[in-house]
């Protein structure tokens, strides 16, 4: 585990202009998270954790404050770089899994490679092995409304993990699911975890943040509690000691 | 270069997700450029006609005709070619054969015709034998005008094809006697049929000898005559048509400052006339036609609009993935330009078709020509339409912000 992070935020807020009235979404926030850590941001809803897994994704820019993205202030960066971070660092899963409806399960992981300017051939090859490693293989074909959701959203992994992004970000990954396809999906991520994935997952549910070594309370925009788990806590003391 | 590929592989996509919606939006395209192709095809079709029955009249061909000017034809004057101009010519410029005279005796329908009870009204020319070689006139039954009818000032006729019916003659007229001017013509020949040229019955015609027809005026020597000649050298002919300009002007008093009152006018020179005024009636017909295609576009830009705000999501998703601006961009203006050139090749197809229905049904037409620059005009009109409607949709759907684009419902 490196002791250095890859991403780190500094003071970050976030205010909307709701008519008259400024909102706080996110207040002071002071983070920093290192590889192959995993997270969660819990919190009930109108807490800022989707405000702030926004700006960690770089879909979103804070109103004060610093990110420094795999030692890149972030705030520097213009459009296209934004959209090369986003191609290139995050690999993002959402809550309605956010796939592309005219397009079948092998074009939506195909996707975020065209940006890449990956061939043809290769980005079919890519897509392929990563529809695979979700246990898609046989479903290459088939448009997001002929899959059930647990299928969609691991079209969504696979389309999140295909570009093999530094940060895996999970926005409720789990909330359009029933409970049983939802034990699916977080085995899935604790085995991403386990193969070396940085992943934060976005939840209001303490049983899906029970999976995660490290659970980041937020409340009202602020940082409530920062806790790692036990378990958690022996690796990377063990990690330190090597 | 791969996204570009990409981009029309989803422009195809999103077009047959919507066939109907697409094929509405086009229409408006389908039909602009399917009316200008139609129109254009068919003036040009008309013009290549006429032009191909002057260009038979030879490269090396001149044509001299009497020529006044407004203030002439307001003033009473009137100006002539005379026999005794065409002598001077025939006399005094080298280089020149096949000297033909067409008199006008009467113009198109206002010479009368008498065939028994059977009266008609026809063009009647007089002229000599070689007016053939210069024409693409050939008789199909009986003979054309030879030297000596003109010599001998014979009375016989050389009729076209519509006077077969107007006048009630029988099937093989060739023999039987016409009454023209109080006197009696022996048709020796039928011509060729040649059809409509710009609505005129070009087989509504009579020749008859030069001689006779001049002998039919008598005394009266104030005859305007149109003389066709040849000219033996190609390289010769701008010299030799200076040379008849100035024995004409000198035979006709000008002085230095005054305009002719006559024209040389070379075969090249007509054609390039005629071709002048049907390319511009092509041009006028064809914007009129043209601005049909904005309307065309318009209806491309609103739709484009619509998909933009359904497809916000899309876009979110997209940008979530990486697109970048460009990207987004290229995706919805190659859709447009898509659109708009399935459009134009739509109605390219059918414009021709068109064309050669109605070219087919009214055959004075005499066929539909669809110049190559009318094709590239069309689909570069129809792509242009597609970038220029298509510019200001695309870049809205590019400048959407991320998390606004993924959250909207």
């Amino acid at each position: 585990m490196s002791p250095k992070p890859i991403l780190e935020l500094h003071h970050i807020s976030k205010q909307y202009v709701m008519g008259e009235a400024i909102l706080d979404a996110l207040k002071e926030v002071n983070l920093s998270i290192r590889a192959n850590e995993y997270v969660a941001f819990i919190g009930p809803s109108g807490s800022g954790k989707s405000t702030l897994m926004n700006i960690v994704g770089c879909l979103d820019k804070p109103s004060s404050g610093e990110y420094i993205l795999n030692g890149t202030p972030v705030a520097q960066l213009d459009d296209n770089a934004l959209a090369h971070i986003r191609n290139r660092e995050i690999g993002f899963i959402f809550q309605n899994f956010n796939l592309l409806g005219r397009a079948n399960a092998l074009h939506n992981v195909m996707q975020p490679l065209i940006y890449r300017g990956v061939s043809f051939s290769e980005r079919k090859q890519m897509a392929t092995a990563a529809l695979q490693s979700v246990g898609l293989g046989d479903r290459l074909q088939h448009l997001p409304n002929q899959l059930s959701g647990g299928q969609r959203q691991r079209v969504a992994i696979a389309r999140a993990l295909v570009g093999k992004p530094t940060i895996l970000l999970a926005d409720e990954p789990t909330g359009n699911l029933d409970s049983s396809t939802s034990r699916d999906v977080m085995a899935m991520f604790d085995a991403l975890h386990r193969q070396g994935h940085t992943i934060i997952v976005v939840t209001h549910d303490q049983n899906i943040a029970n999976h995660c070594q490290r659970v980041i309370r937020l409340m009202d925009g602020q940082i409530q509690s920062d806790t790692v788990s036990a378990a958690a806590a022996k690796t990377q003391d063990a990690a330190s000691r090597v | 270069m791969y996204s570009l590929l990409e981009s029309l592989r989803s422009a195809f996509q999103a077009i047959r997700a919507h066939a109907l919606r697409s094929f509405l939006t086009t229409l408006g395209i389908i039909i602009a450029v399917m009316s200008v192709i139609a129109v254009v095809s068919l003036i040009q079709g008309f013009s290549h006609s006429i032009t191909s029955i002057f260009s038979n009249m030879g490269v090396n061909g001149l044509l001299i005709t009497s020529n006044e000017t407004q203030d002439e034809y307001l003033a009473g004057k009137v100006v002539r070619i005379s026999p005794g101009d065409m002598q001077a010519i025939q006399h005094q410029i080298a280089g020149i054969s096949k000297i033909t005279p067409v008199l006008y005796l009467a113009g198109n329908g206002s010479g009368a015709v008498q065939y028994g009870d059977q009266v008609a009204y026809s063009g009647i020319y007089g002229t000599t034998s070689s007016h053939a070689e210069n024409s693409p006139f050939y008789p199909v039954m009986g003979r054309y005008l030879t030297p000596s009818d003109d010599i001998g000032h014979r009375r016989v006729a050389v009729i076209g094809h519509t006077l077969l019916a107007d006048l009630n003659l029988p099937k093989h007229p060739v023999g039987q006697f016409i009454e023209m001017f109080g006197q009696w013509f022996k048709i020796v020949g039928v011509l060729k049929e040649l059809g409509n040229i710009a609505g005129q019955d070009q087989d509504d015609r009579i020749y008859i000898p030069y001689g006779t027809a001049h002998s039919l005026l008598g005394a009266s020597n104030d005859v305007d005559i149109q003389i066709d000649l040849e000219v033996n050298n190609l390289k010769d002919i701008d010299s030799v048509a200076g040379q008849i300009t100035q024995l004409l002007r000198r035979r006709h008093h000008l002085k230095p400052d005054e305009a002719n009152d006559f024209e040389v006018q070379t075969s090249a020179q007509i054609t390039a006339t005629i071709n002048k005024i049907f390319n511009m009636i092509t041009l006028v017909l064809g914007s009129v036609v043209g601005i049909s295609l904005l309307v065309g576009g318009i209806g491309i830009m609103n739709i484009m609009l619509v998909s933009v705000t359904e497809r916000t999501r899309e876009i979110g998703i997209c940008k979530s993935l990486g697109a970048r601006r460009s990207d987004i961009l290229l995706q919805f203006l190659i859709e447009a330009v898509t659109l708009s050139l399935i459009g134009g090749v739509i109605g390219l197809l059918l414009g021709y078709g068109i064309g050669m229905l109605v070219a087919h049904l009214v055959p004075q037409f005499l066929g539909a020509h669809v110049p190559w620059w009318a094709i590239a005009l069309a689909f570069c009109f129809s792509g242009g339409v597609g970038v220029l409607f298509g510019i200001a949709p695309a870049a809205k759907a590019a400048s959407l912000n991320p998390i606004d684009a993924l959250r909207y419902e």
